[in-house]
């Protein structure tokens, strides 16, 4: 087990490398000059000013140049100065994480426990009404993209019926609580502020929900199919002669076996929380690496691009990770050597 | 206390699938007394396990139950609930075909038997328990009991496997033990083994067994009785050694021809010739009818009841003289 996950973690730095390779040539094949958003459409006329700006950010020199200094400042923890904030990428980052990881979770969690809950009642109701409702509430879940369900729950929820308040983190004219976790929920509670954290969470919840709807129906489906398979398998029939309540049984036998697979599909669906989070944080106004992302593609800004790119590979890499190490918890059969 | 431990009177099991309805099984008598061993015979197909597997509300929801089922003297069809739970497991332990599918494959062994103790022994503290475990499996001579309490079903082999599931199926000292094909998906000399712990069981703890399996042989070595079931109905009943002697049916005889023996050398087996029926378009008169070689036109007509013929009681109209005449015939 040690040994496997050494091996696994000793392959992550070529992996980031690789990552950040594809990102860094990716980012300068765009047929787009940043300097535009470094000075601004005003002074692109003045070659002064152009060849000051170029220097400052080391674009006057080659692209293999760039490319060398890129790395060696990364190998030393610096990702470099975002040409838009112009502050530097790791303190930018830093603070964007915590608004998307604590989005993200909020959605994982409601889109897990979701997904589970409703596989299960599914299963339990198979080829009845409810199962097809359910059903098809999770297909509609997944296959509608983000940014319209985001913007329909928007229109219909706060616009509409005012049940939820408006985007944003933090309503307005409301200072963050004191940052401890970055989670701002979290951070309320810590502080003592219930109110604050009432307010906070219901600005969360509904674009957590909306992004856990996109990933419930993938989890529920397998939850439900997985499910029905074990209902009719040998050990569940044995644990029933044993002479087991019927909840024990589903729970202790059935569901704990029908879990296995959606490990897996959990892992995966944390990166499609991440991609999700670009539309869902730039409707919703969050704060996040998602909506940096976009910010920083818009303006071409290099350090924030590789950045983000670099921030999507490690989560990915660290979730996969997870779900192996997880799954060889959960099944015995699966002995990492 | 004399009566039979268990007394099933005209158990019928229907399954409704699309369309029809199948009717696995047809109306079944059968006494199991205490102590005694009774061994159900048939082809695949024949009833045998449905039998059993409905007694205990084990059988898929599209099953319906009839007819009546007396355990020590008390009607056990249509429980549910905690009497139910109480039987299964309980006063009537279940060993399975398989032993490679009927463990839970991501709990210990130790686990999923402390779970059958506990299940029906909620009082007993967590210690007594794992040394009950460890009695158990020693009890079916697991070697290193102790150790293999940790181990999860793919670390062991499948006759270590087998024996924990009658571990479990012994876990709370059943009256009833009903083995549903014991033996039949390991190799031989593991059947063998399982076997000797099964009679080894019987003569330590006194439970009475039903043992369900299509091999004729195997019952010789344990059954004090035997049942012969074709398409849904008991066909034949005798004690052991008159069914290997002197059955009274073709269909047992037809079975025995199936057997390889030693003192037959170079005479070819004899299969039974055609199919079982389909059990939702039952032919009308005997079942066996249409693969049985002494029938006559009253076999296609009428359905034969089980009568008293010498020792046997067996359900065919040519019953004593049926047997006789399958050999005449086949000579």
């Amino acid at each position: 087990m040690k040994r496997y996950i050494l091996a696994r973690l000793a392959i992550v730095p070529f992996l980031l490398f690789g990552i950040v390779t594809v990102a860094f040539i990716i980012s300068r094949l765009i047929p787009a000059d940043p300097l535009t958003s470094i000075v601004g459409e005003r002074a692109m006329g003045n070659p002064e000013v152009i060849a000051a700006a170029k220097s400052k950010w080391g674009l006057d020199k080659s692209v293999p140049e760039q490319y060398w200094a890129y790395l060696s400042n990364l190998v030393r923890g610096d990702l470099g100065t975002s040409f838009r904030t112009k502050n530097s990428v790791v303190s930018d980052l830093a603070e964007r994480i915590p608004a998307t990881l604590e989005l993200a979770v909020t959605a994982m969690i409601i889109g897990g426990v979701g997904g589970v809950l409703l596989g299960k009642f599914s299963a339990r109701r198979k080829d009845r009404p409810a199962d097809h409702a359910a059903r098809v509430f999770a297909l509609v879940g997944s296959s509608l993209p983000v940014f319209w369900t985001g913007l329909a729950a928007l229109f219909l929820l706060y616009a509409r019926l005012g049940v939820f308040p408006g985007p944003g983190r933090l309503p307005s004219r409301v200072d963050p609580p004191p940052q401890v976790t970055g989670f701002y929920t979290i951070d309320a509670l810590l502080d003592g502020d219930v109110s604050l954290f009432w307010q906070c969470l219901a600005r969360l919840i509904l674009p957590a929900a909306v992004l856990g709807w996109a990933i419930m129906g993938s989890i529920s489906r397998l939850v439900r199919a997985s499910m029905l398979d074990e209902m009719h398998s040998d050990y569940v029939r044995t644990a029933r002669a044993k002479g087991l309540r019927e909840r024990a049984v589903m729970r202790g036998h059935v569901l704990r076996n029908a879990l296995l697979p959606v490990l897996t599909i959990v892992g995966f669906s944390f990166a499609t929380l991440l991609t999700g989070a670009v539309l869902t944080e730039t409707i919703f106004e969050w704060n996040g690496v998602g909506s940096y992302a976009v910010a920083a593609t818009r303006n071409l800004d290099y350090p924030a691009i590789n950045a983000v790119c670099l921030f999507g590979g490690v989560v990915f890499l660290l979730s996969n990770l997870a779900t192996d190490l997880l799954y060889a918890l959960a099944d015995p059969k699966v002995r990492l050597t | 206390m004399t009566g039979p431990l268990l007394s099933l009177s005209g158990l019928t099991v229907d399954f409704s699938v699309g369309d029809g309805v199948v009717h696995a099984v047809r109306g079944v008598d059968l006494d199991v007394n205490h102590g005694e061993v009774v061994g159900l015979v048939g082809e695949s197909g024949s009833g045998k396990s449905v039998t059993m597997l409905g007694l205990l509300g084990l059988l898929a929801p599209n099953a319906r139950v009839g007819g009546s089922a007396l355990f020590d003297g008390t009607e056990i069809l249509g429980l549910t609930g905690k009497p139910l739970r109480a039987l299964r497991g309980g006063r009537i332990g279940m060993i399975f075909q398989d032993p490679m599918t009927s463990l839970n494959p991501v709990l210990t062994i130790g686990r999923q038997l402390a779970e059958a103790i506990e299940a029906h022994q909620p009082t007993l503290t967590g210690k007594r328990v794992r040394a009950r475990v460890q009695e158990l499996l020693e009890m079916v001579s697991i070697p290193n009991a102790a150790e293999r309490i940790a181990a999860y079903p793919h670390e062991l082999s499948g006759g270590m496997r087998q024996r924990v599931v009658i571990a479990m199926a012994l876990a709370n000292e059943p009256e009833l033990l009903i083995a549903d094909e014991p033996t039949t998906a390991l190799d031989v000399t593991i059947q063998a083994q399982i076997l000797d712990v099964l009679a080894d069981l019987r003569q330590r703890t006194n439970t009475a067994m039903v043992i369900i399996t299509h091999d004729l042989g195997l019952v010789a070595g344990v059954a004090d009785r035997v049942n012969v079931m074709y398409a849904g109905r008991v066909v034949e009943r005798a004690e052991v050694d008159e069914i290997f002697h002197k059955h009274q049916h073709p269909y047992t005889a037809g079975l025995l021809r199936c057997l390889p023996r030693l003192d037959r050398r170079g005479i070819d087996l004899d299969p039974i010739g055609g199919a079982p029926p389909r059990l939702d378009r039952l032919p009308e008169g005997c079942a066996f009818a249409p693969r049985c070689r002494a029938a006559i036109d009253e076999c296609l007509v009428r359905d034969p009841m089980l009568r008293m013929v010498g020792a046997s009681v067996v359900a065919c109209h040519r019953a004593p003289d049926a047997v006789a005449s399958l050999t005449g015939a086949g000579a």
